[in-house]
């Protein structure tokens, strides 16, 4: 489905990713993990065209991805939120919902009808469906920006699934969620998954990693350290060494974008 | 009350030239250069009712063609730059194309006289209306007409996905990328929007003036463009509306008798509606409590 190869990222002399491979399979939840600064973010980044790669390459369903600008790379099926979220505040909830949609047919056919007549049923039932995804029904008509922190989150996450993916790119999508948040996430997760979307979840919290995704990478320095199923990766050295050790506990909002 | 319905038309054609900027602004571009469309619409349709004879209606929507071409081809270049760049880049076109009409010399004869542009004396001969027996009132009613039909398209795309489209490219150019939205087709397209809009207003503005010249389109008229949706806000067409009634109907017409007193309180009246209405002189909070008023609630 998504493959990287020799996959570099370099900001001056900062190499945040260096010559990555990486291979994610069609229907699988994949994780990548790290310390902040390994290069997870930038790998998302990379993989969506908001940065340019310095080196290798990014296929993805045997498309050459390289060189695409982000608008296109959704087009082909790769949907993304962002760590700090990134909402059009002054839209409402069901607007934020409507520009991400991204079925060319109907946007042709409603682009310029105002929404009580111009919708297509399509429309309208897949924005309803979404937003029962994000618990947000209630508030459809409300501005994003009057969101609660975590309502925020989930219209992302819809927002993102709105365009019908076929590979969801989350990053850190669980940053300052409790326990019952997790939970609700993991649930989330694996409903979108088994609609068909295969999910590359970039994250700290090892509560969500752990149990939502079947085969995890992890990077550090921009290497891939290790790589396998959660009780492997749990269980390896350099891992432990490099991160669930010493610094899993001070998951921050902080990482290695810059 | 020919003064009076001179002052309407002026703010009819104001209003047109303040949405031309609104709705650029929409997509989170500052420009300039819509001094410069009001100018090409301006001496366009002028050229096309003067040399070439034509009706003033066909005149009109050929100057704002002319502008909105003119605008997709400074579009592209103009919008891989933003903020304070694309500033200076469009008052840069828009001093490019006051200067080209300063040198515009295309006189014609027409009986006794010559007509046309005629570069530093100005363009003089923009009659049509006078010469067609229009009363000031049908003139006004004119320009109203395009005001109002413009500020309507404008209220309907603002409920439609295209203009939630347009504000998500204003709000955060990254997350509009990401959920596949194309920012050069939908700046570049509200670039063009823009410049058929102040193509209007330039074209309404030379038939009421009669007599256009190249210190009309200074950077003076593009600040006044932006000052407008700015001062207005954003959440609506009609505070573009409200706002060039507050400037020019109150502010500059209305404070005459201060004398010289004038500029000090205009700016004061200006930095004290800024302070008091920061994100606009028509708001939401004044947007609902309007509606409540009417009796019309919720949003479209």
């Amino acid at each position: 489905m998504l493959e990287l190869r020799g996959l570099s990222k370099h900001f001056g002399g900062v190499k945040a990713l260096d010559r990555l491979d990486l291979t994610i399979d069609e229907g699988e939840i994949f994780g990548l993990i790290g310390p902040n600064g390994s290069g997870k973010s930038t790998t998302i980044n990379v993989i969506c065209g908001v940065y340019p790669q310095t080196a290798g390459s990014v296929l993805f369903r045997g498309e050459l991805m390289n060189g695409k600008p982000p608008h296109q790379r959704l087009r082909a099926g790769l949907a993304r939120t962002f760590q700090n979220i990134r909402l059009f505040p002054t839209l409402t909830v069901w607007q934020n919902l409507w520009v991400a949609q991204n079925s060319p047919g109907d946007i042709a056919r409603q682009g310029f009808l105002p929404r009580w007549f111009g919708t297509t049923r399509r429309t309208r039932q897949e924005i309803a469906e979404l937003l029962e995804l994000a618990d947000l029904g209630h508030k459809s008509d409300e501005l994003a920006a009057n969101l609660a922190f975590g309502e925020q989150r989930r219209l992302e996450f819809a927002r993102a699934a709105a365009a019908r993916p076929k590979l969801l790119l989350l990053d850190e999508p669980a940053a300052g969620m409790n326990s019952q948040e997790i939970d609700d996430l993991s649930w989330r997760i694996r409903r979108v998954r088994d609609s068909g979307v295969t999910v590359l979840l970039v994250e700290h919290v090892m509560e969500l990693v752990m149990g939502v995704t079947e085969r995890i990478a992890v990077l550090n320095f921009g290497h891939r350290i290790a790589f396998g199923t959660p009780s492997e990766v749990q269980r390896n050295r350099a891992v432990q060494e490099a991160y669930l050790g010493t610094s899993a506990a001070e998951a921050g909002p902080a990482d290695g974008s810059a | 009350m020919a003064y009076y319905l001179g002052l309407v038309q002026l703010i009819g054609i104001h209003t047109l030239l303040g949405l031309s900027a609104y709705v650029l602004m929409l997509t989170g571009q500052l420009s300039l250069g819509q001094a410069g469309f009001f100018a090409i619409g301006a001496y366009s349709a002028g050229i096309l009712t003067v040399i070439f004879e034509l009706p003033v209606l066909p005149a009109l929507l050929a100057g704002a063609l002319i502008a909105a071409f003119f605008a997709f081809l400074v579009g592209f270049p103009a919008l891989r730059v933003k903020g304070l760049m694309l500033v200076v880049a469009t008052i840069a076109f828009s001093e490019f194309v006051r200067l080209f009409f300063f040198n515009l010399s295309w006189r014609v004869p027409r009986g006794d006289i010559s007509v046309g542009p005629d570069s530093t004396n100005g363009f003089r001969e923009i009659r049509y209306f006078v010469a067609n027996g229009w009363s000031a009132f049908e003139i006004t009613a004119f320009v109203w007409i395009f005001v109002i039909l413009v500020m309507a398209l404008l209220w309907w795309a603002d409920r439609s996905r295209a203009g939630a489209v347009l504000r998500a490219v204003g709000e955060d150019e990254l997350a509009a990328q990401s959920v596949g939205i194309n920012l050069t087709a939908v700046k570049v397209a509200a670039m063009t929007a823009g410049g058929f809009i102040a193509g209007i207003g330039g074209a309404l503005y030379a038939h009421t003036a009669t007599y256009i010249d190249h210190l009309t389109f200074t950077v003076l008229l593009a600040t006044f463009a932006i000052a407008y949706p700015i001062l207005g806000g954003l959440s609506s067409v009609f505070g573009t509306l409200v706002a060039v009634i507050f400037i020019q109907g109150v502010l500059v017409e209305g404070l005459r008798f201060l004398g010289d007193w004038r500029n000090i309180v205009f700016g004061l009246l200006i930095i004290a509606a800024m302070n008091l209405k920061p994100s606009g002189l028509f708001d939401a909070p004044t947007a609902r409590m309007l509606k409540r008023a009417v009796g019309l609630d919720g949003r479209g």
